[in-house]
């Protein structure tokens, strides 16, 4: 079973992006902020990370750029899911390494392509 | 709406566009319906229904048709046929076409995203000859959906279904809330109004048509017309593409699928086009 961890400050985004990506067949893990996430990949590193920018103590950037210094930490496909939408922020992750970008709101459907576009998911159905 | 209304619309709907509309959903109906009558000026459904019956003028009975068509669409939907198109498909017509351009329609586009994806992969496409040019068109029946698609403007939900974030800031501009595609991806689409269950025969020549999640909204009995129609405008190498779980088999014989290739479709050597 492929893992996928949660980053983001909001339990309730937490909780929806945690069904919605169980439905998809994740193992999932969670972390309420970069510093909480880091100490995650160290212990396991995840498949996947669905990852907040804006988040007290470390941010999503930040954890990021960490991350792909880390042993074993340039494997798992970084996924934004964020409210920041302006395009040089979302070059700026896209530099820095994240594979994939969700501007938030999103919705299953959403994650699910996204997921997809990365290869991490089958192709949703028609 | 009453029982004789729900079959005037069923009616007019199969006999402009060759519509499938199921009487059992009214929810369906009024949902087109309510933002079309307030559009047009009517207090309700029903005014918009009795205004149909007196005026029977053809442009109200085209909006009220067009109403009814399925809008469901996204960028790269499904994907693979995309990935074939830019790196088998285009390739191949490159070599054979030489300075002739490439034709692709995408065939009940609705609101443009299939063609604007068809542009997007027209630029990446590599191995193309020098001197390769893809020219693409999108048609539609229904007028708004035209007008949205030429807009090039799209919701950040939109943009979210299947577009790749990189496609979606190398080639769109943030304005406000939503996401307009460049002129230069904009300026490589045609756009025209066609009504697949009329006569197709001045439609042109395409070398690939795609035409998705098209033909299951269409009535049984005009369905074979269509693909016909569709035969005819393909040279004798070109290529229709269906939508999944869509078929051209046991409805014509002017098609067969292409092995180990689902949804793709090249016409049948034995299939002749009536003159």
């Amino acid at each position: 079973m492929k893992t996928c961890l949660l980053v983001d400050d909001s339990r309730v985004i937490r909780k929806v992006a945690r069904r919605i990506l169980e439905d998809l067949g994740f193992e999932i893990a969670e972390a309420s902020d970069g510093l909480e996430a880091l100490a995650w990949c160290r212990a396991a590193m995840p498949d996947a990370i669905l990852l907040d920018w804006n988040m007290p103590v470390m941010n999503g950037l930040d954890f990021l750029r960490q991350l792909r210094t880390e042993p074993g930490g340039d494997t798992p496909a970084v996924i934004f899911c964020t409210v920041e939408s302006e395009p040089d922020r979302i070059r700026e992750a896209l530099d820095a390494g994240a594979a994939e970008y969700i501007m938030k709101p999103f919705d299953g459907d959403i994650i699910a392509a996204k997921f997809a576009e990365v290869g991490l998911v089958m192709d949703r159905a028609a | 709406m009453t029982a004789d209304d729900i079959q005037l619309l069923v009616a007019l709907c199969k006999a402009r566009a060759g519509l499938r509309v199921d009487p059992a959903k009214t929810y369906l109906m009024e949902s087109r319906l309510g933002p079309l009558a307030r559009r047009e000026g009517y207090n309700s459904i029903d005014d918009l229904i009795a205004g149909l019956k007196v005026r029977r003028e053809d442009a109200l009975i085209w909006s009220v048709v067009e109403s009814m068509t399925l809008n469901e669409t996204a960028f790269f939907r499904d994907r693979t046929p995309f990935d074939q198109v830019r790196d088998d498909i285009l390739p191949t017509l490159s070599r054979l076409r030489g300075n002739e351009p490439i034709r692709i329609w995408s065939a009940g586009c609705s609101t443009g995203q299939e063609a604007y994806s068809l542009a997007m992969i027209a630029e990446e496409a590599k191995d193309l000859e020098t001197g390769t040019r893809v020219e693409i068109y999108g048609s539609d029946v229904a007028e708004r959906c035209l007008e949205k698609a030429q807009s090039g403007l799209y919701t950040q939900f939109e943009v979210q279904r299947g577009l790749p974030i990189r496609l979606l800031v190398k080639h769109f501009e943030k304005i406000e809330d939503s996401w307009r595609l460049s002129p230069r991806i904009r300026q490589r689409v045609r756009w025209r109004r066609i009504n697949l269950a009329a006569d197709l025969s001045a439609v042109g020549r395409f070398d690939i048509i795609f035409c998705r999640y098209v033909l299951s909204a269409l009535e049984e009995g005009i369905r074979r017309r269509v693909l016909e129609g569709l035969a005819a405008a393909l040279p004798a190498d070109g290529f229709l593409v269906l939508g999944k779980g869509e078929t051209a088999e046991g409805i014509t014989d002017a098609f067969r699928p292409v092995s180990g290739r689902p949804g793709l479709f090249a016409r049948d050597p034995a299939y002749r086009v009536a003159a």
